[in-house]
């Protein structure tokens, strides 16, 4: 077992744990952060997906180790009042069945978004390809991220 | 499946109940019998003990905070959201300011088992009184409070109004008046002319929904409890082998491992199978360990049983009479011999899995002779037996709490998850989670059985159907063939072809199968109506009008055969004429690689009929460019964004298999172990637009968990023919070469 301090949603998280442990469990079982989802332990369906600096990475095969000051964003994260523009898509247009994988979904979204505000059809089914829907909620996530596009606040309103 | 009928609550029972809820009132459609019950079972909650509770699943607070139970578990078919919105219908209540809760396993909520899409055709009319009765004793509670005549007096947005003399009301002021009149007879209740919904057929976002995309903890996989500890479960990767001994002292002497031991388990494939638990105190911990986990199994026979072998005996078998005639109408033989053209034609489906994508799990606490149980089930009940036969312990000592559940699809209908998580629960101090790994999901599932279907058919001169021979090989344990894998006597289209002839063989396998999503369904309608599709191409005939001429002139079609179910052939005509209508069927021109199929299918009481269109590229890619879709499942839509989402999800799922989805058995265990192996349809390929259209008939309501799975599969392989030419005769569509130049 060792210590590592973890930066969490920006909180600073002391976490003693086995150096292989996937950040996926960590966040689950350790910090009891709950959100973040397993569903294949092998980065093939993309319900773990969180960001490291930014970045959406699958936590099922990042091990605590290799985390290092790297800050870590997960769904409780992402805007905790559900006020990100893709959570309010995704209650408008009740794009969730299950909802086990919509985590995953929004937080890879949420990086296209950040990177490329005004994305085409071709541009979601590239970027989400990696995230499973087993319910096959797909056309309504492919019409959430144009949503909340079109939700998002523009460049120049931003910057007002 | 599962579900029941609603029992109506009789007047005695009834009288009972009241007395026992003392100041309360309680209404029950749902119980069968109270005599086990007490007021304070009934009125646990939140409630205040001053609400108006009427019956099992409305509470009305003095503040005037109105809470619905949802009894049915919520897999993602939206029965938490679409139950309540029929009882706020009635009790005209706002939407916004309802509370919904999850009900736990209780006998005062009768059946609630989800499965077979009957959580809305059996609960739909009882929910609609519930809300009404209520609504009724308010208003009276109004009436007797201003001393007025009740019929002066309406409910309107959680409150009573006098109308003539501008009185209101709110439900909370009459929370404690309600409760003291006695419960009107469910007869004389007046339900809400549908004209004057103002919820029932609205989209309306499901009620988890801000937890969900906050990341709430919500599933059965998210339970924590104080002390937990973690638990995997290693069984044998040949089904129904036992564990013979393990080395478990090397296993308990690792880092964060508590405890490791054999459970001697049943021969029940879908009970508690034998296997080693590991405990410990993180899932991590208890997955690493099972890394250095050795056992020495006894495998049985079933590492003589493959898939393979099955096929090739199948195909030995084919040309003899199948072991069962399941229904034999006319003499197939000599239409044959006078028919214009004959087709034959072997259809072929793999083995599937479910993969939920929560996997399997289920939190347990047992302490003092008692179990507490957090499961995501869709059959709750069924698995409270389970673990009360199994492990020996009363029902009513076993409680069982309702989580949402990461996917249903039928599997989590059986409880194995559930009773493992008991049985090892049993041996330790402490509650216990235990969680399946991907593989484990996988290699224990209770499978889709596959099937091969050897088809022989005739046309006349005329070009009508006169002839149909269908020698089907199955795959069952027993005597049985598994959930979804006997051919119906009355399959479409028996007791429509004048000479017909269907028979089964059903191989002993000793693997665990279960119900998949329409079982049967799911891949008979890809047979059948590829086949029509073969025939009416072989006639050169329009493949609408076949199915329309075969369909014939009768609106009703009786049942007969064992499970004697009528088809109401006018309803299947309504939704196939309104999809070619939609679809622009035979108006439009495509281009060679382009084409449109069409299909349609009878289950879960839904009628539904689908047109696709495709793309074929000379390299053999598909893309399924539009689905239109007609469904008739009755007079109401209960929420239209739910009932949208079902079928879009059916549609894609149903494509997702068509195109990807194949386990392979080998020595009796599968082959294939995650993702990577067993691929799944994922965003790219999911069709660029899916228009759904509900064809309301004045029938009752029924469910759309499944009915609009069938007919994809054939709509787009018949697309497919249309495009290329090729016919697809075996799942997954990756085994065929649809290429063309």
């Amino acid at each position: 077992m060792s210590n590592y301090t973890l930066t969490v949603n920006g909180q600073t998280c002391p976490v003693e744990a086995a150096s292989d442990t996937p950040l996926l469990w960590v966040l689950r079982d350790h910090l009891n952060l709950v959100g973040t989802k397993y569903g294949c332990g092998v980065g093939q369906c993309g319900a773990c997906t969180v960001h490291l600096n930014g970045v959406p990475t699958r936590s099922c095969l990042t091990p605590v180790s290799t985390v290092g000051r790297m800050q870590v964003t997960t769904i409780e994260g992402l805007a905790p009042d559900g006020s990100h523009p893709l959570q309010k898509a995704w209650c408008e247009l009740d794009v969730a069945q299950c909802g086990y994988c919509q985590a995953g979904q929004i937080m890879t979204a949420a990086a296209l978004l950040t990177h490329n505000p005004q994305p085409s059809d071709k541009d979601i089914d590239d970027a989400m390809a990696g995230n499973l829907c087993r319910c096959a909620t797909y056309l309504r996530i492919r019409q959430g991220i144009h949503h909340a596009a079109g939700l998002a606040p523009t460049k120049k309103e931003a910057a007002q | 499946m599962n579900a029941h009928p609603p029992q109506p609550v009789d007047r005695r029972s009834f009288l009972i109940l009241s007395a026992l809820a003392g100041g309360g009132l309680v209404l029950g459609f749902y119980l069968k019998s109270t005599g086990s019950l007490s007021a304070a079972e009934i009125l646990k909650g939140p409630a205040p003990s001053d609400s108006f509770v009427p019956n099992a699943f409305i509470r009305i607070a003095p503040n005037g905070v109105v809470t619905l139970i949802s009894k049915q578990p919520e897999i993602g078919q939206g029965i938490k959201t679409s139950l309540p919105m029929v009882i706020a219908e009635q009790l005209e209540v706002n939407w916004r300011d309802v509370v919904i809760q999850q009900g736990d396993l209780n006998p005062i909520y009768g059946s609630q088992g989800a499965g077979g899409s009957t959580s809305t055709p059996t609960n739909y009319e009882p929910f609609h009184k519930l809300g009404a009765t209520a609504r009724t004793m308010l208003v009276e509670a109004a009436a007797q409070t201003w001393q007025v005549p009740a019929d002066e007096c309406h409910a309107e947005a959680c409150a009573v109004h006098h109308r003539s003399s501008s009185r209101k009301l709110g439900y909370g002021e009459l929370a404690a008046k309600a409760s003291t009149l006695p419960v009107p007879d469910e007869k004389t209740v007046r339900l809400k002319d549908p004209k004057d919904y103002k919820l029932l057929g609205t989209r309306i976002s499901g009620v988890d929904n801000p937890k969900i995309v906050t990341g709430q903890p919500l599933f059965g996989i998210d339970t924590k409890l104080p002390g937990m500890l973690y638990a995997v479960y290693e069984k044998c990767p040949a089904f129904g082998g036992k564990a013979v001994s393990a080395n478990l002292e090397a296993i308990k002497a690792l880092p964060g491992v508590k405890d490791a031991f054999i459970i001697e388990g049943t021969a029940n494939l879908t009970g508690l199978m034998p296997g080693v638990a590991i405990v410990g105190n993180s899932t991590w911990s208890v997955f690493s360990a099972r890394r250095q986990l050795k056992v020495v199994w006894d495998e049985g026979k079933v590492g003589d049983t493959s898939w393979d072998k099955f096929v090739a005996l199948a195909r030995e078998l084919s040309g003899k009479p199948g072991a069962h005639v399941l229904r034999k109408d006319g003499d197939v033989d000599a239409a044959f011999a006078a028919a214009a053209k004959v087709v034959t034609a072997e259809y072929i489906y793999p083995f599937i899995s479910h993969t939920n994508l929560e996997p399997q799990n289920c939190t347990a606490h047992f302490q003092d002779g008692a179990f507490e149980i957090w499961a995501p089930s869709q059959n709750p009940g069924s698995g409270q037996d389970l673990v009360s036969r199994t492990l020996g312990v009363p029902k009513e000592k076993i409680t069982v709490h309702l989580t949402r559940s990461g996917g249903g699809f039928g599997r989590r209908l059986s409880n194995d998850y559930m009773v493992e998580a008991a049985a090892i629960a049993q041996k330790v101090p402490v509650p216990v989670k235990l969680t399946w790994t991907r593989e484990d999901d996988l290699r224990h599932d209770h499978y889709r059985p596959g099937g091969l279907h050897f088809l022989k058919g005739a046309v006349d001169a005329n070009g009508r159907i006169t002839a149909w021979k269908n020698n089907f090989f199955s795959f069952g344990n027993g005597a049985q063939a598994g959930s979804g894998g006997s051919l119906n006597s009355d399959e479409f289209p028996g007791r429509w072809i004048p000479h017909y002839l269907a028979e089964q063989t059903t191989f002993e396998t000793g693997w665990p199968m279960g119900p998949w999503r329409a079982p049967g369904s799911c891949v008979f309608a890809w047979v059948m109506h590829s086949f029509i599709d073969e025939l009416a191409h072989a006639a050169g005939r329009d493949p609408l009008e076949v199915r329309l001429e075969l369909l014939g002139d009768r609106d009703m079609v009786p049942g007969t055969g064992v499970r004697a179910q009528p088809y109401n052939v006018a309803r299947m005509k309504g939704v196939l004429k309104l999809v070619a209508e939609k679809a622009d069927w035979g108006r439009k021109k495509f281009a060679k690689g382009q084409g449109q199929g069409i299909a349609f299918h009878f289950s879960h009481r839904g009628y539904v009929a689908q047109v696709a269109e495709v793309t074929v590229t000379p390299e053999g890619q598909l893309k399924v460019d539009r689905v239109v879709c007609v469904c008739d499942v009755g007079a109401q839509i209960v929420n239209l964004s739910g009932a949208e989402n079902q079928v879009e999800g059916s549609v894609v799922d149903g494509l997702g298999t068509l195109m990807f989805q194949e386990l392979n058995i080998d020595r009796g265990r599968v082959v294939q172990s995650n993702f990577h192996d067993y691929p799944m349809l994922r965003m790219p390929d999911a069709p660029a637009k899916i228009e759904t259209h509900f064809l309301k008939t004045d029938y009752p309501t029924t469910g759309l968990g499944e009915p609009a799975i069938p007919p994809i599969a054939p709509a787009v392989c018949n697309a497919i023919f249309a495009a290329t030419g090729k016919r697809v005769r075996q799942f997954p569509l990756s085994r065929s070469d649809l290429r063309w130049s």
